[in-house]
């Protein structure tokens, strides 16, 4: 069993060499060997599941296994993979989503056209021009770099992989990791255009924000408790130790580890005020990695904070007040929530009201999570994830559509700006009943959709537990979400066709219209696994699986909270109210102008882009730039060393010509050679080499010396 | 066989001498003689070291493969050479990035003979440095390495640029960096020779592991020198000879604010001389930190792990911010080595102040990995930015832009490598960076936590590069004609697969070089 969870990761990693390596040439080959490694680890999560489901207590009796990967004085880091009833959860919809994007991207990238006259890599796909019966038309064109998307999603899949089996964080953290790089990549994928060159840097240099603070957290968890596996950390005496010792800013150190971590979660899932990068990330080739960094890369945040509950929560009970990490957590998923929703209502672009729709019910996991409710928050991940793929899937398809109609008609419109569009419903009926009930689902639409039931339940702990503030913030955030969810619905595919590409939009190919049907399904089915005991009606009816099965990776099994009809309405007239509003409001508008929520703070996203180009963007640029190399170094560092070497010249030269040469050449030297050579002139006139002279000199000094030596010495 | 294992230090150091003596004798117009000859003479030193790596015995302390020749032997200075897990390590980084580098050169026409002769020269140099068991040796060798870097620089640099130095006064740009090179680390040198100095006269032996056990014995409130009428004790004087150790040290690696040299030199060098500077010269002075500064000034050490500490943080920080705000692509590759070398240095700190702890031997396990990745990942990036320097003859960012499509390959090994500079998990640069921030975390924490802005920006100035000269619209410049950029060619990749392999290799299963780092950090510094 173990053997089969080390491996999950591997097929799409052997995938992603392979085809960079060898088969990077052959389009069928290589998304070939793409979705078989999707499918292979697809298998092994299947088996591994219902494996899981088999065990008595799984939570106490989890798979795992691990081995030494890093000496470290006489002990080991060890890395290890696990499955625990909460990774179970997590890797089905992993599995399944994965797979749906994969088969779907090959629909997608257009397999099987031909190829485009004025294609290059680096762009998206212009169209081909081909001769039918005659007459010439354009129809779409496979993507240039078909086989290298494939091998970026299959790296995309095992970082997902990876951090989902990891048992600890290391390996969770190096899986984070490379999926940030293959979103990098993905989103980059059209890097010829600068839109999507700079999204890629900027969702790379934001997430990663977030990531040093959850480098800080690894190590800080790991020095205190010498280990970084799940088990070791959340073993009750070394929770009770972390939490009962104070760090610093008079948090525990659970407290600031769990606060460092969930930084990391704040920018991996997009939570304010690090949001700023998911809705530049549909620059990405439309759906799929808008898919992947919406509904899959974005729940490893999210699954991050759930597996590190019991550290953060440590100390904590049920019924006690919040500790101060979960407090800031509640805060600040609750205020994504309401606040992304705000400025979904005003978006245009098809992708970008589902991505801030992204952000807002990943703030809904958060808060839930914050509050401490754990399964809750498992729940609506998995429910999320299903509808958001499908959702976002469905835009894809759309668009695809669109771009169909576009290039038969040669109208060149925005084909992602959804008053484009209208009237789809009857073009392309599969994408719309899909899309229908995603977005029912993600509104929450009672009883029937899986997202009533996991929203209801956070609901349901926010008011139970007493958390008001969270509850209402909530509540007004899910009104605006079936709002901006049937505004969506209504714009894109109720009325008349508004442009020519709509009117000529056609249905998408099978491969990616099968992935929306699956994803559908789930979309509805899985709410049924976790409708609650004492639900009027239908509680007990199926037992509540989810609930058992999730919580029984903790400790102690969660409380189930008790039944109250005020979540209950709350939650049915937010969804209701919100659609039917949408619907009524929607229904008639035709152009931007007749949109009453066009207001330009909503549109502009608050500014938040403005305001971090100035206060971060910017001066960052500057401090690198002009303080550091041209101030600091070429000025400051360097100017004191050629001063220093300014000196020495200067002292060189004051020595050569202030000392060297009127000192030891002109003085000293030259002096000396001059004295020398005067006095040898001087005498040379003596040595004329007269034997008469010599005589007479010879005679005078011994007289000389006769006369002194007679009045010196003789005298005495 | 015998004979080979009972020489195989000198062998290994002196192998590249002999091999220039040889490339000497050939005949100068022959280009391709001389070329292979020294590839393969080089490749010699490399297999011999892995070798030695695999005869190696981690878990023995002490050094090993000793072997001691007479040499000076009035001053009793002697030809002594060993290794343990730090040099053979390094050992190892040299005799391969030598080989690669030379291969990185087969482009170069002038003056082969002589260009070749000074890299092996430069070989042993490096060599001796990190087998010397001898503090003299040690010097020798020390300086022995600056001379041919000097010429490498000065002779076969980039030839366009100035730099003005002061106002009015400018100088050819490769003249200028050579000399600062050279002038900066002797300058370092002069401290280190007369403390090296104070300790032979002191013990009458310079022989490295008596030194180790005499200095540490001293009493350090005993009397040690008479200046000027005062007495020094004997911890005036180890801080004193602590700092001449430093600040030499602190120059070659180079941390913060003696890292100027260091963009100037090696944005000049020929694009091997960069290699090696970045893979091997800087890594001089961080072993010089932990075979001389920390066992021979514990305590000192430790006082001052602050300054280090923040020093080191500033290197982080600030080589980070300098190599995001450059345009020279080999500019800001130079200055990535300061944000790098920086968690070395900081790794050491830690360890400085933490001596004896699990964090320090965590942190040293960092630092000397660290050592050996930005080694390989930092003589990756200066080839690859030499490759495409050599087909487009510029270096400025603004130039590039697009050109994904024209070099998919390169593009490939571009950002794989720049990646590893990034410390992306599963590449060796990560688990490094990591261990260093784990070891340095409960020891060091604000400084740790403030090296976080560094690492934050290492992102930034990376993305960056590759921003500029892959993505972003085309430049049609490049795309036709005679500029039309061509794709990396098989010389090329062969240099960079070992370094992309091992990049792989270690940031996957790091165990295989860790357990032998982590064994000597063990033994060195229990």
């Amino acid at each position: 069993m173990t053997t089969l969870i080390w491996l999950l990761p591997l097929p799409p990693l052997l995938s992603f060499f392979a085809i960079l390596l060898f088969t990077n040439k052959r389009k069928a080959l290589s998304h070939g060997i793409a979705v078989g490694a999707a499918g292979l680890s697809w298998l092994g999560s299947m088996i591994i599941f219902m494996r899981a489901l088999g065990v008595e207590e799984f939570g106490k009796h989890v798979f795992g296994s691990s081995i030494n990967w890093l000496p470290t004085g006489s002990t080991w880091l060890k890395i290890g993979v696990q499955i625990d009833p909460l990774s179970a959860a997590v890797v089905f919809f992993v599995a399944w989503t994965v797979l749906a994007i994969f088969v779907y991207s090959i629909g997608y990238n257009n397999f099987g056209q031909p190829k485009g006259e004025h294609d290059v890599a680096g762009l998206p796909p212009h169209g081909a021009t081909v001769t039918e019966h005659g007459h010439k038309h354009t129809v779409p064109s496979i993507e240039p770099m078909y086989s290298r998307f494939f091998a970026f999603i299959s790296l995309f899949a095992f970082g997902m992989y990876t951090l989902v089996v990891s048992d600890n964080l290391l390996t969770l953290f190096v899986g984070w990791e490379i999926m940030g790089l293959c979103s990098y990549l993905l989103i980059g994928f059209w890097f010829g255009k600068p839109s999507a060159r700079d999204a890629a840097v900027k969702a790379f240099m934001t997430t990663r924000i977030g990531d040093v603070f959850m480098l800080l957290g690894i190590a800080f968890v790991y020095s205190f408790t010498g280990s970084l596996s799940f088990s070791e950390i959340f073993k009750p005496e070394m929770l009770q130790a972390l939490a009962s010792t104070p760090a610093f800013f008079g948090l525990s150190a659970a407290g600031i580890i769990g606060l460092l971590l969930f930084i990391g979660t704040v920018g991996k899932s997009a939570q304010w005020p690090l949001h700023v990068w998911l809705p530049d990330a549909m620059e990405g080739p439309t759906p799929v990695s808008a898919m992947i960094h919406a509904a899959t890369m974005v729940s490893a945040g999210v699954y991050m904070v759930i597996r590190m509950f019991p550290l953060i929560s440590a100390g904590w009970t049920e019924g006690m007040p919040l500790n101060t990490t979960m407090s800031i957590i509640a805060f600040i998923g609750a205020f994504t929530a309401l606040f992304a929703a705000t400025i979904a209502v005003a978006q245009n672009d098809i992708k970008r009201v589902l991505a801030y729709s992204t952000i807002s019910q990943l703030g809904f996991m958060i808060a839930a999570l914050g509050i401490g409710a754990y399964v809750a928050a498992t729940f609506h991940l998995v429910t999320h994830a299903f509808f958001k793929a499908l959702l976002f899937l469905g835009s894809g398809s759309v668009i695809h559509g669109m771009e169909h109609g576009a290039l038969h008609t040669g109208d060149h419109v925005d084909l992602q700006d959804m008053f484009n569009m209208g009237g789809l419903r009857k073009k392309m009926p599969i994408t719309f009943w899909t899309f229908l009930i995603g977005g029912f689902a993600l509104s929450g639409f009672p009883v029937l959709t899986a997202g009533f039931w996991s929203k209801d339940e956070i609901f349901a702990e926010a008011f139970g537990n007493g958390h008001l503030v969270v509850f209402v913030v909530l509540a007004v955030a899910a009104f605006l979400t079936a709002f901006y969810t049937m505004r969506q619905i209504t714009l894109t595919f109720f009325g008349e066709p508004r442009t020519k590409a709509a009117e000529y939009a056609s249905e998408t190919p099978w491969t990616m219209t099968v992935p929306l049907i699956v994803l559908a399904v789930f979309a509805v089915g899985y709410g049924w696994v976790g409708i609650p005991e004492h639900f009027p009606g239908l509680g007990g009816l199926i037992p509540n699986w989810f609930h058992e099965f999730v919580g029984g990776t903790l400790t102690e099994l969660p409380k189930a909270v008790e039944f109250s009809w005020v979540p209950l309405i709350t939650s049915l007239c937010v969804a209701l109210g919100g659609l039917f509003f949408g619907w009524l409001v929607y229904r008639k508008v035709k152009s931007p102008k007749q949109d009453f929520l066009q207001i330009p703070v909503l549109k502009n996203k608050w500014y938040f882009d403005e305001i971090y180009n100035f206060v971060f963007v910017k001066p960052a640029s500057w401090i690198a730039e002009k303080f550091t190399s041209l101030y600091m170094d070429q000025t400051v560092i360097d100017g004191l060393l050629h001063s220093v070497a300014r000196f020495s010249l200067f002292l060189g030269h004051a020595f050569r010509n202030y000392f060297d040469k009127p000192v030891i050449n002109e003085f000293l030297g030259d002096g000396t050679g001059n004295v020398v050579k005067a006095s040898g002139s001087g005498l040379r006139k003596i040595q004329a080499g007269r034997i008469q002279y010599y005589m007479v000199a010879s005679v005078a000094v011994l007289v000389i010396f006769a006369l002194l030596y007679y009045f010196l010495i003789g005298g005495m | 066989m015998q004979f080979i294992f009972d020489h195989i230090l000198t062998l290994i150091l002196f192998f590249p001498v002999l091999a220039a003596v040889v490339v000497l004798c050939l005949p100068k117009d022959n280009l391709k003689a001389i070329r292979w000859t020294a590839l393969g003479a080089s490749l010699v030193p490399f297999a011999l070291t892995v070798l030695l790596w695999t005869q190696f015995k981690a878990g023995q302390p002490g050094f090993q493969f000793q072997e001691q020749y007479a040499w000076y032997a009035a001053i009793h200075s002697a030809l002594h050479l060993g290794v343990d897990g730090l040099s053979l390590t390094m050992v190892l980084l040299t005799t391969l990035l030598t080989p690669l580098a030379l291969l990185a050169s087969f482009n170069i026409t002038d003056r082969i003979k002589a260009y070749f002769m000074l890299f092996l020269f430069l070989e042993t140099g490096m060599l001796g440095v990190f087998m010397a068991l001898d503090l003299l040796i040690f010097f020798v060798f020390w300086e022995i390495g600056l001379v041919p870097m000097y010429f490498l620089i000065n002779q076969w640099g980039s030839e366009k640029g100035e730099r003005e130095i002061w106002k009015g006064i400018k100088v050819q740009s490769r003249n200028y960096a050579s000399l600062k090179f050279i002038i900066y680390t002797m300058a370092g040198s002069l401290g280190l020779l007369l403390a090296i100095q104070l300790l032979g006269v002191l013990f009458n032996t310079y022989d490295l592991q008596t030194l180790y056990a005499n200095w540490a014995a001293l009493d350090p409130n005993g009397a040690m020198l008479h200046f000027f009428n005062r007495v020094l004790t004997v911890s005036t004087v180890k801080t004193i000879a602590f700092w001449a150790f430093v600040i030499a040290f602190a120059i070659k690696i180079p941390v913060w604010p003696f890292h100027t040299w260091l963009p100037d030199a090696h944005t000049e060098a020929p694009t091997a001389g960069s290699m090696i500077l970045a893979g091997v010269l800087l890594k001089l002075g961080a072993y010089g930190f932990l075979r001389l500064v920390l066992p021979l000034y514990p305590a000192e050490s430790a006082r001052y792990a602050g300054w280090l500490a923040f020093l080191a943080v500033m290197a982080i920080v600030f080589g980070a911010f300098a190599a995001f705000g450059q345009k020279d692509f080999k500019r800001l590759v130079a200055y990535s080595s300061v944000n790098h070398m920086g968690f070395v240095v900081l790794g050491i700190a830690a360890a400085a102040r933490a001596s004896g702890t699990l964090n320090a031997n965590i942190a040293l396990n960092g630092a000397v990995l660290q050592m050996f990745n930005h080694g390989l990942s930092a003589a990756g990036m200066f080839f690859l930015v030499g490759v495409l320097y050599e087909r487009t003859h510029t270096r400025n960012l603004d130039d590039f832009g697009g050109l994904f499509p024209l070099v998919p390959i390169y593009g490939g090994i571009l950002i794989f490598t720049s990646l590893a500079s990034l410390g992306l998990p599963g590449l060796n640069g990560f688990v490094s960076e990591f261990l260093v921030v784990r070891g340095s975390w409960p020891v060091l924490t604000l400084y740790t936590a403030v090296a976080m802005i560094g690492l934050l920006f290492t992102g930034a100035y990376i993305l960056k590069g590759i921003k500029y000269v892959l993505h972003g619209p085309l430049n049609e410049r490049w795309a036709h004609g005679e500029h039309k950029l061509t794709e990396i060619n098989l010389r090329e990749i062969i240099v960079m697969a070992p370094l992309m392999a091992l990049i792989l290799v270690i940031g996957i299963y790091p165990a295989w070089i860790l357990d032998v780092i982590n064994k000597a950090m063990m033994m060195l510094f229990h």
